[in-house]
């Protein structure tokens, strides 16, 4: 099979019976490999390349990658910086009066939330999936409290971390553990899932005996709960822990205890603000 | 006299190792004492069964080793597209990080399970196997020392053993696609000394006066993947009876080593063997004379000067040091051309002879797989743009690249490499079907294209996504976000592999028959020139 385009023979070698055309390079081939080689030389004059002895090469451009990423940040700081000092400065109750103030913390917060709070919280803020332990803040259930300085409070020292002295604290017993019978246990399930109109197995009567000898301290008369412990309200039909009987049966038994971090250890003082501003207009503030 | 020092090391290297079994510090370690124990134990009984047996007399080329090799090469594809298309799906659907599976099957386990099962297990395999075959034929010569090949192949596969029980046990130096912990990277170094020696050997006594350009890409993948094999493994273990050693580099030092490893893994064992790989059963299955040989000569050695220093396009905007990057980002754009030299060298070559791509589903295949080899040459160069990269890093897009590389140019040569070689080596007329090939060829071209188009449309909206910021300079959304809104594409990307999976099944499918069923061809011509 001759073809006229390889009329330059071949280079004579064979091996198992492999040949090889005396073909040219390719123009095109060889012309971009030079201006890729001439553009290489000509990149690395401008641009920091060469290491010598001590260092490398800076190039012409003066260039550098934390430069130009400090470049970027301090614009916006810069720009910024005005409102984010009123706003660290401002009492966490005017926020919502002054409107220039307000939507620099909304936004803020936002990203803020979006980056350290989702985890826990859920991006939409629902709490990653109900009866994980991680509560919804667009509801009006709150443990700690909702206005703004509350949660502010709840947001700077956090719950239950041991890293912050200020932290919100409290402690429910396991009641698993040698409080309360297997019996007293099913029934006082039975009362509280039926402060929310659920049925179960157990005795109402019997557990609601049961729950105003061991509950009512913190869960209060009435089972609407206390915000001074983070005791929750039992009656909303909300089951931070899940409402079905095990799982309620399951917090009766070991006494769960969520924590959150302190994020004044993290976050400086305009960012908690602004974290607590745009979760209280998420729809449950007070 | 031979036969009794060997009994003497396996006996050893049992002994030894049932010693180490009652020692083992952690349960990767045990076990793989104790299959040295078995391994070693096997050796010595089939050893000393065999022993005052005559040889069989060598005559002609040494097959044994490549028979066992392709059919290992079709094997390892087949789990590696298996773990990696499971783990493709539990991306989706993170429910399948199944509870009862925790700590063997979770997908930090068989994450490193697939990469190396298709890159050193299935590419691996074909590199050592379609080099032995190919360095005999284009030399004329029997493989240098018979038992030395023997162990090459069988060591290797030992490697591969170790490696992939030692991912589910947990057994890791933390180190991508250079997982294995110290002991097996020493007996990997022992491997590939003998594969250079035994490869050496047989070029040394090649009767054609030239050595062909496929054994130069060969010969530089050898002897690259031993210096970087070496350099980046180094490490001291904390205990001769456990798996864990501490690295001798750290911080910057240990991910430059580290990259200039990987992306020569890339350069080296992807590229440069496969094109050794390329440059062989291409103008074989075309039956053309190679396209340009000045083009092979400066496109070998520009591939080889630049690909080393490319490394440092992995870690733009990290702690390394701009120079490095800026080096890293020119090498990778000058490296462009040099490989395109093998696309073109590929392609041409079947000028003259393109009626047979409607024809010959083989050269189809090999046809597909330079065209995909140009579309991700040029792609790395252009990655490695410092500009591309801050938006292209830690996105899917990097994920799509790497496989219109693996599954586009090494999946489908190697694919063309074994439908080429199964006949030969079981002396048939041909394949058992052909129309089972188009089959392979269509599944498999369509699921890279859904796979690689999906890599493209989630990594570049996730780039997007990630550096998105709102007039005030806050971040626009939270990594959740981008995960969520990765999910449709996740599945599609898992309906590719399904699909390569399954033409790879049916390719398995069509060797295994092609052994059993096909007519044997009347005399083999191909084994009359063997030598010696």
């Amino acid at each position: 099979m001759s073809d006229k385009k390889h009329d330059v023979g071949t280079t004579g070698h064979e091996w198992d019976g492999i040949k090889e055309f005396n073909n040219p390079l390719p123009r095109w081939w060889v012309w971009t490999f030079y201006a890729t080689i001439v553009w290489g030389i000509g990149y690395t004059i401008a641009y920091p390349a060469w290491p010598l002895i001590n260092g490398a090469t800076p190039g012409v451009l003066g260039y550098s990658t934390r430069t130009e990423v400090a470049t970027e940040i301090d614009r916006f700081a810069e720009m910024n910086a005005e409102v984010k000092a009123e706003l660290a400065a401002m009492d966490v109750t005017e926020i919502a009066g002054n409107e220039a103030v307000q939507n620099y913390a909304i936004q803020s917060g936002r990203a803020t939330f979006a980056t350290y709070c989702s985890q826990c919280h859920g991006r939409g803020a629902d709490g990653v999936a109900e009866g994980n332990g991680y509560p919804n803040l667009l509801d009006d259930d709150w443990l700690w409290g909702g206005d703004i300085e509350a949660i502010t409070y709840t947001v700077t020292h956090g719950i239950r971390n041991g890293t912050d002295d200020d932290a919100r604290f409290s402690e429910m017993p396991a009641f698993g553990d040698d409080y309360l019978s297997d019996e007293e246990i099913t029934n006082v399930v039975a009362y509280v899932r039926s402060l929310s109109g659920l049925e179960s197995r157990g005795d109402v009567e019997a557990g609601s005996v049961v729950f105003a000898d061991n509950c009512t301290a913190c869960h209060g008369e009435n089972a609407q709960g206390d915000r001074e412990q983070g005791a929750p309200n039992l009656t909303d039909a909300i089951w931070l822990y899940g409402g079905d009987e095990a799982s309620v049966e399951h917090s009766v038994r070991v006494g769960p205890k969520g924590a959150m971090p302190n994020w004044n250890a993290r976050l400086d003082e305009a960012q908690i603000k602004a974290v607590a501003a745009y979760v209280h207009q998420l729809g449950g503030g007070e | 006299m031979w036969d009794y020092l060997k009994l003497v090391i396996f006996g050893l290297i049992a002994v030894l190792a049932a010693i180490a079994t009652t020692y083992a510090r952690d349960l990767a370690y045990l076990v793989h004492a104790i299959l040295v124990v078995a391994i070693a134990g096997g050796m010595f009984i089939f050893t000393l069964r065999r022993m005052g047996h005559e040889p069989a007399p060598k005559t002609g080329y040494l097959d044994g080793p490549i028979r066992w090799g392709v059919a290992l090469t079709a094997f390892w594809g087949v789990v590696g597209f298996l773990v990696g298309t499971y783990i493709a799906f539990m991306l989706a659907f993170p429910q399948m990080n199944f509870a009862w599976a925790e700590g063997m099957m979770n997908f930090g386990r068989l994450r490193p399970l697939h990469t190396s099962a298709v890159i050193f297990a299935f590419g691996g395999t074909a590199l050592i196997t379609s080099s032995f075959y190919v360095v005999q034929r284009t030399s004329g010569a029997r493989l240098w020392n018979d038992g030395l090949a023997w162990f090459v192949f069988w060591g290797y596969q030992i490697v591969i053993l170790l490696a992939a029980t030692g991912y589910v046990l947990g057994q890791t130096q933390g180190k991508e696609y250079a997982e294995p912990e110290w002991y097996i990277d020493l007996w990997l170094t022992i491997v590939w000394v003998a594969y250079l020696l035994v490869f050496l050997g047989t070029l040394m006594k090649r009767k054609e006066p030239h050595i062909y350009v496929a054994n130069w890409f060969y010969l530089s993948f050898i002897i690259t993947i031993a210096m970087l094999h070496v350099v980046n493994n180094l490490s001291l273990p904390v205990s001769i009876f456990g798996s864990k050693s501490v690295q001798v580099f750290s911080g910057v030092q240990d991910a430059m080593t580290q990259w200039w490893y990987g992306h020569n893994a890339v350069g080296f064992f992807l590229t440069a063997g496969f094109l050794g790989m390329m440059y062989y059963f291409i103008p074989k299955q075309a039956e053309r004379p190679v396209f340009s040989y000045k083009l092979s000569i400066i496109h070998f050695w520009a591939l080889i000067f630049l690909y080393i220093w490319a490394g440092p396009h992995h870690l733009h905007y990290t702690a390394l040091p701009d120079w490095a990057s800026t080096l890293g980002m020119v090498f990778s754009i000058v490296l462009w051309m040099p490989s395109w030299g093998g696309m073109i060298n590929g392609l041409m070559t079947l000028s003259g002879a393109w009626d047979k791509l409607r024809t010959d589903p083989i050269i189809r295949m090999m046809v597909i797989s330079v065209g995909f080899y140009g579309m991700s040459t040029f792609e790395g160069p252009m990655m490695s743009i410092k500009a591309v990269n801050s938006l292209s890093h830690y996105t899917d897009w990097t994920i799509g690249h790497v496989h219109s590389g693996a599954l586009g140019w090494n999946g489908m040569i190697t694919f063309g490499m074994l439908y080429f070689l199964f006949p030969k080596l079981w002396n048939k007329q041909g394949l058992y079907s052909l129309k089972l090939v188009s089959w392979h060829f269509w599944l498999a071209t369509i699921g890279i294209i859904l796979y690689a188009a999906a890599m493209w449309v989630s990594g570049i909206m996730e780039g997007l996504m990630w550096r998105e910021v709102d007039a005030q300079g806050f971040l626009v959304n939270s990594f959740a976000d981008t995960v969520a809104a990765k999910f449709p594409m996740y599945v599609v990307r898992g309906l590719g592999g399904v699909m390569y999976l399954t033409g790879a099944l049916i390719m398995a499918y069509n060797l295994w028959m092609t052994v059993r069923r096909a007519p044997l061809a009347e005399a083999s011509a191909a084994q009359a020139v063997a030598a010696e």
